[in-house]
């Protein structure tokens, strides 16, 4: 099996595509995050596809920044999650209507 | 022909792992208790750093086992634990948003689906250790992306650290039980 930059060019649009729909469609507050993930995850593998497609370790380096970033948000994220479960006592995100804490 | 990545049987293996990769992605969204998303994420995490191995980015790909699966991973856990909410009967884990999902989906497939019909990407000649010279020795992997991320790219690296300071401290605020409302 010979594999191109345009398989894994596919691959991540794929995983993308199912975290964006999952952002869409789902109600839970944690889901929702994990979705976001997923888009991350797949802004990382193009970044090492395309590194190794052009034998330049740029994309390694600036994968692990993705890397960085999702865990910052995350750790927002769920503080969010938690500080929003208090208040409303559901994860549900069309309660989240007001911006006052 | 050029532009080659994986030939043969590590061809086979990549195939392999995107697929479990995706289907445990779209077993993240399908699922209703957000444990087993969880756990379906972990596994696609996993899956993703495997492809990342396959490409000679063995760093990249332990820090995304480390960082993910280690540290985002069990943050997730936590959260989903200390929120813990009973499965409410007769609401469904989907919002009727799916309209609008599948009208949304050509204005990004289709410009992706052109891209990769007409895109001839630059051939550039393949210099096969490139992912582990550093300081003009062939060393590991890891003492490359140091050298990148230390000499090359260290305003970036700094200003990572003040992010994660930044997120570390918006974390504890939010998190933080306001002590007027406390009753």
């Amino acid at each position: 099996m010979t594999i191109t930059i345009n398989h894994f060019l596919l691959v991540s649009f794929l995983l993308f595509a199912i975290g964006f729909f999952g952002v869409i469609v789902r109600r839970n507050f944690l889901t929702l995050l994990m979705s976001i993930e997923l888009m991350l995850n797949a802004v990382n593998l193009n970044l090492i596809a395309f590194s190794h497609r052009l034998s330049d370790l740029t994309g390694q380096v600036f994968a692990v920044f993705v890397i960085t970033i999702a865990a910052g948000e995350a750790a927002i994220g769920l503080a969010l999650t938690i500080s929003f479960f208090r208040q409303r006592r559901t994860l549900n995100v069309e309660e989240a209507d007001v911006l006052r804490g | 022909m050029t532009g080659v990545l994986l030939t043969g049987t590590a061809g086979w293996i990549f195939v392999v792992f995107a697929v479990l990769a995706l289907g445990t992605a779209v077993a993240v969204i399908v699922a209703k208790n957000p444990v087993h998303s969880a756990l379906f994420l972990l596994s696609s995490f996993l899956l993703v750093a495997c492809i990342f191995f396959l490409q000679q980015a063995e760093f990249v790909g332990t820090v995304q086992i480390l960082v993910y699966a280690g540290g985002i991973m069990v943050l997730f856990l936590f959260v989903i634990m200390l929120v813990h909410q009973r499965t409410v009967k007769g609401t469904t884990a989907f919002q009727n948003q799916w309209d609008i999902a599948l009208l949304l989906t050509p204005f990004f497939l289709i410009p992706f689906l052109y891209i990769l019909g007409t895109e001839k990407f630059v051939d550039v000649p393949v210099k096969p250790d490139a992912f582990r010279m550093a300081g003009g020795k062939l060393l590991g992997n890891t003492q490359a992306v140091a050298e990148a991320l230390y000499r090359d790219y260290l305003l970036p690296f700094e200003v990572a650290s003040v992010f994660l300071l930044v997120a570390m401290i918006g974390a504890v605020v939010l998190g933080k039980r306001s002590t007027e409302k406390m009753d």
